[in-house]
């Protein structure tokens, strides 16, 4: 909401400055967004008065003119615009003033040798309009020697920013009232000037749709001429943000910007029979005064006559009965209109306008005949033309809603005392009315709030127009109540989960990154398969902001591996990026089922060619696997139980990526080098390792989570006496047989001796038969009370052997 | 005897010449082997008289120890020199680079969000979390907008053309005030709360851009009013930015889900030409600018979340996490947030045991 000084001065007595009404408008809740004051731009230039031009003895196009600055002897200064001459008052830019297009600082200079002492200046130069033809010519009456923004009539502009609640602060006179209820001046009663019907309404008026339009006021006024507005209303609207138009659109835009109040004028020849408002028919299509045509439906309300429908009401008129330069006969409407059938009209039309802003938000609905009797005067005062009686179809709400209040609300909620007198005052100021008290001392208050605040719906609108008027910064901070002692722990396990995770992800070396929470549609399909329980199909939006981001992400992999090649392209040779985030599945009830996930892209170079290795070492699968069971480990998954099993999905190298799972069903993570093909669709021409952790997946440990007081101790344990010892079994085994299958069984073949198995060599080659591989593995024997002794360690080693057996493995000699 | 005076000039002649360490061995072995010339000598005491032993011994003696005491010695001199080559071979250039262990780093929105918690939980508030695409009812109806509030417009929400069993409209989060009423239904009262979490609107440009981060507040007891609230910020904000002269504006405004509305605006100074919170906004050098938008919560969004609203009252906060971020860590482009530059991410990104703590200040010098 944009508003000069002046206008706002119409309806507010004061002397205040412009900061201080600025100041006051952000205290009370009306931001200012800004305030533009021309007269800033327009120091240093004054009225001056040109007593002589002569040619400029160097240049055919320049003058050199004496100039009369009202003060001191004439300043000569070089001039090149045809119309200067002895006589012209014009504006005179002295060294030292900053011209406003352009932004340069004027100097005393020599122009083709001949001194210049300022600048006279043309329209466009002051940025005052378009004309550049020549200078400025005053009145010859111009009072010389005075700053020219004085004399302009300078009118700074105020920025505004209105809160939705607030629909009568859009327009200046509410803006006015809430300055004047702090303080800051007295506001003048609005001016009104009935003017009685000189002849009956020659048009039927009618509502067919009392709850979308309640009321529907009109009169004609005829034998009008509709040229321009006058110079002060067309600055007001242009200061507002407003093309001035026509005097007749020029002053419903002029009522509505000054009281928050839109009306419509229509070309009273374009209506043929009874004005009617009622419901659209489907299909009946209306060209707005936007040139747009629009198709409406029965919700919503229009304005008709016998041929159709002509405005969409409350929100925009139609170009055919519009008002034009032709218009001698005009019908004036102001109408109630229900908020909310505005509302959805304007959205399902996907048109905004002033007036749908006003009318959504509820418009005064006691302001029906003021707004015509103020239309009337100034149709009447500026276009001429005679006023025929007005006709009043249907009737608008009350408006007025009583809610119960009491004065000491203010401090329980509110936060500050404020006597209950002073609050009567402010609300009374504010249009307010106490009109009931009850209580043994007056404690309970039945207030009525003003039909321009629809606002008002309960007690706590009432503190806050105390606590605003009042002042906010007039409250004092209050410690909330402390819990004795120390805090308390507040995170919960997942949260625990994820901060250790992040840090655990970051020391070892990769980068936190945050990537989009949609992806482009291919990507997000890509990475669909593979993953659990998408369900029936991903989120895609339906008003995306552009196709790169239409796709609730089923994996954290597709955001990364963007950002690896934007890091790659940017000559990244190696790169560990991690990101800890939800992947967005279909629930239950068609709710989401987002989970947390963590994913690690490891693209490029592992490590840099170098002096002590030579050259670069790309990561590998072995890679990801390390990073995905070092972050579970830290996640406390059980570790030593996880298998490794296949199926990573087809983002991933078929041979090279693997998953880790709990028993069949209960997958943690995937890992392993990327396929081919995903890395030629993210445009990556560097091998890539991915690890996928799927941390809803993590079995919860048990007893840990939010343990009361307790928790903490670790099971009993003491080292044992005596010393592990080691033995080495290599075996022979068909090539195909995964390794980890023989440590498994190896591992297990005699629980309460051997404490780990860890595999060392994998052989193939000289010795070891075609087909076969040799698998050597290192166990680790725990004795318990005494020493082993040779039978002893035959009975394991026996142990191992049979156990390997039964997988094919034959114990090399 | 000036055989033994011989073999004993020959003998030690020849040790301190040995050039190698098998050399004095072999002469060891050719003096004091068993079949060595000084122990033949020895042998020979055996079968002398007690006369000639008398005189022969002890220079036999005397010559086998000033022999066995030679060899030691060259052996010392010779392995001493051998180590002194072995270790001048061994000389390395240190000032070639040492292998490289990567760098990782947590990135500034998780770190600030740990910061907030660490805050918060001294203050006794815990962490309520919601799910990203919610329903329109707990991200509008239930927050006080109903289908027909011009505040849903303003919104500018990401929609899906699914609806939920209840027929709701699907949409993306617009803030994280859902979680209020999710955690009031799931928790009821009395209650302390901060949700953080990504957010989402269809706003893009240099400052904005479709998701970010908000971390909403929510106290609901007894008898909370706006001096509560304003405490509440300013605590926050001193804790956050550690410096005490932080000075907060409160403006009244609209929020659909609160009454009072409150918005804060915060002072800072332009220092090196970035905005540094502290001071208040009106001093000379200083300005104000808005931080975050509060309020007393909205009867109707108490009796959404379940409570009765003549029982509780309470307030809630909303604030950007990456604009804080932002402000404290001085980055000036919202955008290289969400693009993982590592060049960015190793620059403003904070160390794995940069883990905010009171008794350490939350915040990581630069």
């Amino acid at each position: 909401m944009k508003f000069t000084l002046s206008w706002l001065k119409d309806f507010l007595d004061t002397e205040a400055t412009v900061e201080q009404i600025a100041a006051r408008l952000n205290a009370i809740g009306l931001e200012v967004e800004g305030v533009e004051n021309p007269a800033e731009k327009l120091v240093g230039f004054r009225i001056a008065r040109v007593l002589t031009a002569e040619r400029h003895p160097n240049a055919d196009k320049l003058q050199v003119l004496s100039v009369d600055t009202g003060d001191g002897p004439p300043l000569q200064v070089v001039c090149g615009a045809p119309n200067a001459r002895a006589g012209l008052v014009g504006v005179l830019g002295l060294p030292g003033a900053v011209v406003p297009a352009g932004g340069f600082e004027l100097k005393k200079s020599a122009i083709r040798g001949v001194e210049s002492n300022g600048m006279m200046c043309s329209t466009r130069e002051l940025e005052l309009g378009e004309d550049h033809e020549g200078i400025i010519e005053l009145p010859a009456d111009a009072p010389v020697g005075t700053a020219f923004a004085d004399w302009h009539g300078a009118d700074p502009v105020f920025d505004v920013a209105i809160t939705p609640n607030r629909p009568d602060c859009m327009g200046v006179y509410g803006i006015a009232r809430d300055l004047a209820a702090a303080g800051l001046g007295t506001l003048k009663p609005v001016e009104l000037v009935p003017v009685s019907g000189m002849f009956d309404c020659p048009v039927e008026i009618r509502t067919d749709d009392p709850e979308g339009c309640p009321a529907f006021y009109g009169r004609v006024i005829r034998s009008v001429t509709n040229g321009q507005s006058p110079d002060w209303m067309q600055a007001r609207l242009k200061a507002a943000g407003m093309r001035p138009i026509s005097a007749l659109v020029d002053v419903t835009n002029y009522v509505m910007l000054a009281f928050g109040r839109p009306a419509h004028a229509y070309d009273l020849a374009r209506l043929t029979g009874a004005v009617v408002a009622r419901r659209a028919r489907d299909g009946e299509g209306v060209t707005a005064l936007n040139g747009k045509h629009y198709l409406l439906d029965h919700e919503m309300t229009g304005i008709a006559d016998q041929a159709g429908v002509h405005d969409i009401a409350g929100i925009m008129g139609g170009e055919h009965s519009g008002c034009g330069e032709g218009t001698t006969d005009v019908l004036l409407e102001i109408a109630y209109f229900d908020p909310q059938r505005i509302a959805a009209t304007g959205r399902k039309l996907n048109l905004t306008s002033d007036a749908r802003g006003r009318f959504e938000r509820g418009v005064d609905p006691q302001f029906l005949d003021a707004g015509l009797d103020l239309l009337t005067d100034l149709v009447l005062r500026i276009c001429g033309g005679e006023a025929s009686a007005v006709v009043r179809a249907g009737t608008p709400p009350s408006g007025l809603r009583t809610v119960h209040y009491a004065p000491a609300l203010v401090a329980t909620l509110g936060g500050v005392d404020v006597p209950a007198a002073r609050q009567q005052a402010i609300l009374e100021s504010l249009g307010f009315c106490i009109v009931a008290t009850a209580g043994e001392t007056g404690e309970e208050w039945a207030v009525t709030a003003p039909g321009w605040r629809p606002d008002i719906a309960g007690a706590p609108d009432i503190v806050e127009e105390v606590v605003r008027i009042h002042g906010l910064d007039r409250i004092e901070s209050v410690p909330l109540p402390r819990a004795d002692g120390i805090a308390r722990p507040t995170a919960t396990p997942a949260q625990k989960l994820e901060r250790r995770l992040r840090r655990a992800a970051a020391a070892r070396g990769s980068h936190e990154a945050v990537t989009w929470s949609f992806l482009p549609q291919a990507e997000a399909e890509a990475f669909a398969e593979g993953v659990k329980d998408s369900g029936d199909g991903l989120w895609v939006l339906a008003n995306p902001i552009s196709e790169d981001m239409k796709v609730m992400r089923p994996s954290l992999l597709p955001g990364l591996l963007s950002a690896a090649r934007r890091n790659v392209d940017r000559g990244a040779a190696g790169l560990r990026l991690f990101e800890i985030g939800r992947r967005y599945l279909r629930g239950e009830g068609g709710k989401s089922d987002e989970r947390l996930s963590l994913a690690v892209v490891l693209a490029g170079e592992k490590t840099p060619r170098g002096h002590a290795t030579g050259k670069a070492v790309s990561f590998d699968a072995f890679d990801a696997k390390a990073e995905a069971l070092a972050l579970l480990a830290e996640a406390g998954a059980p570790v030593d139980s996880l298998q490794v099993m296949g199926e990573a999905g087809g983002q991933f190298h078929p041979g090279q990526s693997a998953t880790l799972q709990l028993g069949p069903k209960t997958v943690l993570a995937r890992f392993g080098m990327l396929h081919p093909a995903t890395l030629k669709a993210f445009d990556l021409a560097v091998p890539v390792a991915a690890v996928e952790l799927f941390l809803d997946a993590i079995p919860a440990k048990r007893g840990a989570a939010n343990t009361q007081g307790g928790g903490f101790a670790r099971t009993a344990y003491a080292p044992p006496a005596l010393q592990a010892v080691t033995r080495d079994f290599a075996f022979l085994v068909p090539a195909e047989l995964p390794a980890g299958d023989l440590v498994r069984v190896v591992r297990a073949a005699d629980k309460a001796n051997i404490v780990a198995a860890r595999l060392f060599d994998d052989f193939r080659g000289a010795g070891v038969p075609e087909g076969h591989k040799s698998l050597a593995i290192e166990v680790t024997l725990q004795p318990g009370d005494k020493s082993y002794g040779e039978a002893d360690l035959k009975d394991i080693a026996d142990k191992v052997t049979a156990a390997a057996a039964k997988l094919g493995a034959q114990l090399r000699g | 005897m000036n055989d033994i005076d011989t073999l004993g000039s020959d003998a030690l002649g020849r040790i301190a010449t040995a050039q190698d360490l098998d050399t004095v061995e072999s002469l060891r072995v050719a003096f004091l082997g068993k079949q060595g010339s000084i122990s033949g000598l020895l042998k020979t005491l055996g079968g002398m008289s007690p006369e000639e032993r008398q005189a022969e011994g002890p220079r036999i003696h005397a010559l086998r120890e000033s022999v066995t005491a030679t060899l030691a010695e060259r052996k010392a001199a010779l392995e001493g020199a051998a180590l002194e080559a072995r270790l001048a071979a061994e000389r390395i250039d240190l000032t070639l680079p040492a292998p490289e262990a990567p760098r990782g780093s947590v990135h500034p929105v998780s770190q600030v969000m740990d910061e907030l918690a660490e805050i918060f939980a001294d203050m006794g508030f815990s962490v309520a979390t919601g799910p990203e695409i919610e329903d329109d009812w707990h991200n509008f109806t239930a927050l006080n907008m109903p289908e027909s509030h011009p505040a849903r417009a303003m919104h500018d929400t990401f929609y899906f053309p699914d609806r939920s069993a209840e027929g709701r409209e699907m949409l993306l989060r617009t803030h994280t005030s859902p979680v209020q009423i999710r955690a009031m239904l799931a928790q009821g009262a009395p209650l302390r709360i901060i949700a953080p979490g990504r957010v989402y609107r269809s706003d893009s440009d240099a400052t904005h851009t479709p998701m970010f981060h908000q971390i909403e507040g929510l106290v609901i007891d007894k008898g909370i009013h706006l001096g509560h609230l304003k405490w509440t910020l300013e605590t926050l904000l001193k804790a956050f930015f550690e410096r005490d002269d932080v000075v907060l504006r409160l403006r009244p405004s609209y929020f659909p889900f609160t009454e009072p509305s409150v918005e804060v605006d915060t002072g800072f100074a332009f220092e090196g030409g970035r905005r540094v919170v502290g001071g208040s906004g009106d001093e000379p050098g200083h300005g104000w600018m808005e931080l975050l938008g509060s309020g007393m919560v909205n009867r109707k969004v108490l009796e959404a979340g379940g409570l009765d609203p003549d029982e509780w009252q309470g307030f809630a906060f909303g604030v950007g996490v990456d604009r804080l971020a932002m402000l404290k860590y001085g980055m000036n482009d919202l955008r290289a947030f969400f693009d993982g530059d590592r060049r960015w991410l190793a620059h403003y990104g904070f160390a794995a045991l940069d883990v905010p703590t009171l008794s350490a200040g939350v915040g990581t010098a630069a």
